[in-house]
């Protein structure tokens, strides 16, 4: 298992490395120039190219990523070309919320999904399993703005019970930290909680079907036994699965829910960069996507292991 | 179960907002901008947000009020010869940067040289200036070598790169590079370990700021200054719709610019107020033609796109609400003591049919008009989709090219004929004070190759500005605004569409002592109830 984990950890320096090349020259390629935004409205073009050599822009392209790879080596991310302030600093302030947004949303999503989809599927075809099936449905189909609005107009600005917007870090309090979070929550876990729920009950329902589940039942095992230890255990490889791939998705696709509940995350940091061109920000926030999507997979991978014992690396 | 559930809520309820009753002994006022401050060197950049931070953290020489006419500020008194050639300037007493050093003519005049170097308004001031020396570390001179008239106005501007005083270590760094500290003598220290980009700024009370002495009634940038609460938090909330919904709950104190769809809910929400700041503080909305190119390098086909713009239709596109906007038939701010009739006719003469007429008349025949066609901007978007429906409908050939604001910035700098990546036509905005005045306004320049985006090219209007700046009487000045503004017009500087305002939105249960902002919005004087 640990050389496993060695030579996935290696095989992630190419992922990375492509990932590095890509984003530089991608973002490149595109059009906008920081240096207008940042000379202004009223801004000649005379000025703008001043701005533009002191920044280094004017330089050729590869001349910039020979720059850049080597500041990257020593693990320095640059520069943002707006605030003036190290790209580590940036990421680092944006990445506790844009983390406990996503331990939240999981938390909420995952709590009720699973309980929601071994009922179902264990009372399937019923009303029960209908109802799951279709607040699943509607769960998919409900645009997460739309239902974050739903709930700041009741819940923040009709009965005041909790804030419309802003992140308290826990440092300011457990109370203010979760005040801030359940609306988010709850609005951007909906959809996961109908994807984890839909694949719970159809792994369930699999399982469900086989021999072991039948002897386990005639030899009079108590039902929760049944679902949860025998059951659920064997389903749980895809379900994982389907979690680990929205961790992988809310990290780095939480905008539309920072933005409307004003989380200062890194989703909203990312968007903000590359509508200004910021590029040392916008490359280093895609090399630390990256590297999250890598991790969270090898996570993953070896939690299967753990949940098959036929599962060997 | 239900009483259980709400008694719960209400608890957690509790404990969230706790925190803030606790912190409000502290006066706290938060306030949404109408952008997040992401630089914060007001001479490196033009954006309006970083010199709202700058009026936060630094003071100036002088300032103009709302009928933009300059005020000492910093300055305790000043003579101008009899030549008008030579001004002295001596500081007010005590003056001190936030972390306490004093307050010199060395700073004053490295960070004029900034300026000066960097802000076109600078640039032309300093063109005329021979000399600028230290008499003491009080009183400093400013020898011209021709009476030029716009010193005072230019100290004291409000709208872009305001000639904020920085400490001269700031001051020496090169006008290119930003700063990388943030040290005034205004009301405020800016709390930079506090700093998140994107998301908040903050400021704390500078304990070392003299406010002018007699408490002078505030009126823009002019007047006693004073910090009236002990922290300023500009949070940075990119939707409008949540930031009015904080508003509504306490959360704000301060909405500067409130989409106008919601201004409905906000004038009936309990405790909140809306403000008007009046036509100065307005916004400008203008077509902006390539003269470098056919078929717009002929004058006749630029005041053929005179008759394509019914004003109303562009702003009802962008406003709706016709309390908050004025249709402008004139290139001078609407309402701004400049404001003139002069060469309006064009203006007036709405009429399609004729447009194409005297476009073909001027050498057109059908080839593809390049609109670089901005698809995420709050007007600007609106403003080019009603321009390039308008274009349609006369039968002109359009080439709509759709980009984010980004790039139309990089675009419109291309000189290039449009068939190879230049442009014909872009849409814009500016703001009304800077508009008013036929120095500052630097969008009715036309300087040809130095000029901005589009390039005008008419040395009987630089003649006319250079003219105003040396004008020596109001009759004078209007009158050569007039001209100004009749001859801009005539060679289509650019095309106006109106002008609208939003007003600002705040809590008038919790604070009080707002000024109405001219150009910038300014956090000084307001107090907490």
């Amino acid at each position: 298992m640990t050389a496993y984990i060695v030579r996935r950890l290696f095989a992630t320096l190419p992922v990375m490395a492509v990932v590095a090349i890509f984003v530089f020259f991608l973002i490149r390629f595109a059009p906008g120039d920081p240096a207008a935004i940042i000379a202004g409205e009223d801004a000649t073009a005379e000025a703008i190219a001043q701005v533009r050599a002191k920044l280094g822009l004017d330089r050729p392209v590869f001349e910039q990523f020979a720059i850049w790879t080597l500041q990257l080596l020593q693990g320095d991310f640059g520069i943002s070309i707006f605030s003036n302030l190290p790209v580590t600093r940036l990421i680092a302030q944006r990445l506790e919320p844009t983390v406990a947004l996503t331990l939240s949303t999981l938390f909420v999503a995952v709590a009720l999904a699973i309980p929601i989809g071994v009922v179902a599927a264990w009372k399937a075809r019923k009303f029960v399993d209908r109802a799951v099936m279709a607040f699943a449905v509607l769960g998919f189909a409900m645009p997460v703005f739309v239902l974050a609005y739903i709930l700041i107009y009741f819940f923040a600005v009709q009965w005041q019970l909790l804030p419309v917007q802003g992140y308290r870090p826990i440092s300011e309090g457990f109370w203010p930290f979760v005040g801030c979070l359940v609306l988010p929550s709850v609005a951007l876990g909906v959809t996961y909680m109908a994807l984890i729920a839909r694949i719970t009950r159809a792994s369930m329902l699999e399982v469900l079907a086989q021999d072991y589940i039948r002897t386990a039942n005639s030899k009079g095992l108590a039902t929760d036994r049944v679902l949860l230890l025998h059951a659920l255990k064997n389903a749980a490889v895809p379900i994982v699965t389907v979690i680990g791939i929205g961790i992988a998705l809310l990290i780095s696709g939480v905008v539309i829910t920072e933005t409307v509940f004003n989380i200062p995350g890194l989703g909203r940091l990312t968007v903000d960069a590359v509508l200004k061109r910021d590029y040392p920000v916008v490359q280093g926030l895609i090399l630390v996507f990256a590297g999250a999507k890598v991790l969270v997979n090898l996570i993953i991978d070896i939690s299967y292991a753990f949940l098959d014992p036929r599962i060997r690396y | 179960m239900f009483k259980r559930i709400v008694a719960t809520a209400l608890a957690s309820s509790l404990a969230v907002t706790l925190p803030f009753a606790v912190q409000a002994q502290e006066k706290v006022l938060k306030a949404v901008m109408h952008a997040d401050v992401r630089v914060i060197d007001p001479i490196w950049t033009t954006q309006t947000i970083a010199n709202i931070h700058g009026m936060l953290v630094y003071d100036t020489l002088f300032g103009n009020d709302a009928k933009m006419v300059p005020q000492p500020q910093m300055v305790g008194k000043y003579e101008i010869s009899p030549d008008k050639l030579t001004y002295t300037f001596t500081l007010r007493d005590g003056l001190k940067f936030g972390d306490g050093s004093p307050v010199t003519t060395k700073d004053v005049i490295a960070s004029l040289k900034r300026w000066g170097a960097k802000d076109g308004v600078g640039m032309r001031l300093f063109s005329y200036i021979t000399a600028l020396e230290a008499v003491d570390d009080k009183t400093f001179r400013m020898v011209l070598k021709e009476p030029y008239g716009m010193v005072l106005e230019s100290l004291g501007k409000t709208n872009s790169s305001v000639a904020v005083i920085m400490r001269e270590q700031e001051a020496n760094t090169d006008p290119q590079t930003q700063v990388k500290d943030s040290i005034g003598s205004g009301p405020f220290n800016f709390a930079k370990e506090q700093w998140v980009p994107g998301s908040k700024a903050v400021y704390v009370k500078n304990p070392h700021y003299v406010p002018r002495p007699g408490n002078e009634p505030a009126s823009s940038f002019a007047g006693t200054k004073f910090a009236g609460v002990d922290r300023v938090e500009l949070v940075w909330i990119s939707d409008s719709q949540t930031a009015m919904s904080a508003l509504i709950n306490g959360e704000i104190d301060f909405f500067e610019a409130p989409s106008i769809d919601f201004l409905p809910m906000l004038e009936k929400a309990r405790g909140v107020k809306l403000m008007k700041t009046g036509d100065l503080d307005s916004t400008v909305g203008m077509i902006r033609l390539n003269h470098l190119h056919p078929p717009f390098n002929n004058p006749k086909a630029r005041q053929a796109m005179y008759h394509l713009i019914n004003q109303e239709d562009f702003l009802r596109a962008i406003v709706g609400d016709p309390n908050y906007y004025k249709v402008c038939h004139g290139i001078l701010t609407c309402g701004s003591p400049l404001a003139n009739d002069g060469g309006s006719a064009m203006l007036k003469d709405y009429n399609p049919k004729k447009a194409l007429q005297l476009l073909k008349e001027a050498g057109y025949n059908g080839e593809p008009i390049t609109v670089l066609q901005a698809t995420d901007h709050n007007t600007i978007t609106p403003a080019t989709q009603v321009l390039v429906q308008a274009m349609r409908e006369a039968g002109i050939n359009v080439d709509a090219q759709s980009m984010d604001w980004g790039t139309v910035v990089t675009r419109r700098a291309k000189k290039d004929p449009p068939a190879q990546g230049g442009w014909h036509i872009f849409v814009t905005t500016t703001g009304g004070v800077g508009s008013a005045n036929p120095v500052l306004h630097t969008w009715i320049g036309a300087a040809c190759d130095k000029g901005l985006f589009g390039w005008p090219c008419d040395a009987k209007i630089e003649e006319l500005r250079n003219a105003y700046a040396f004008a020596q009487t109001d009759a004078d000045k209007k009158k050569i605004a007039t001209e100004l503004q009749t001859r801009a017009i005539e060679q289509v500087v650019y095309i106006p569409f109106g002008q609208w305002t939003v007003p600002l939105a705040y809590r008038a249960d919790r604070i009080e002592g707002i000024v109405p902002n001219t150009g910038l919005a300014v956090l000084w004087n307001i107090k907490k109830k």
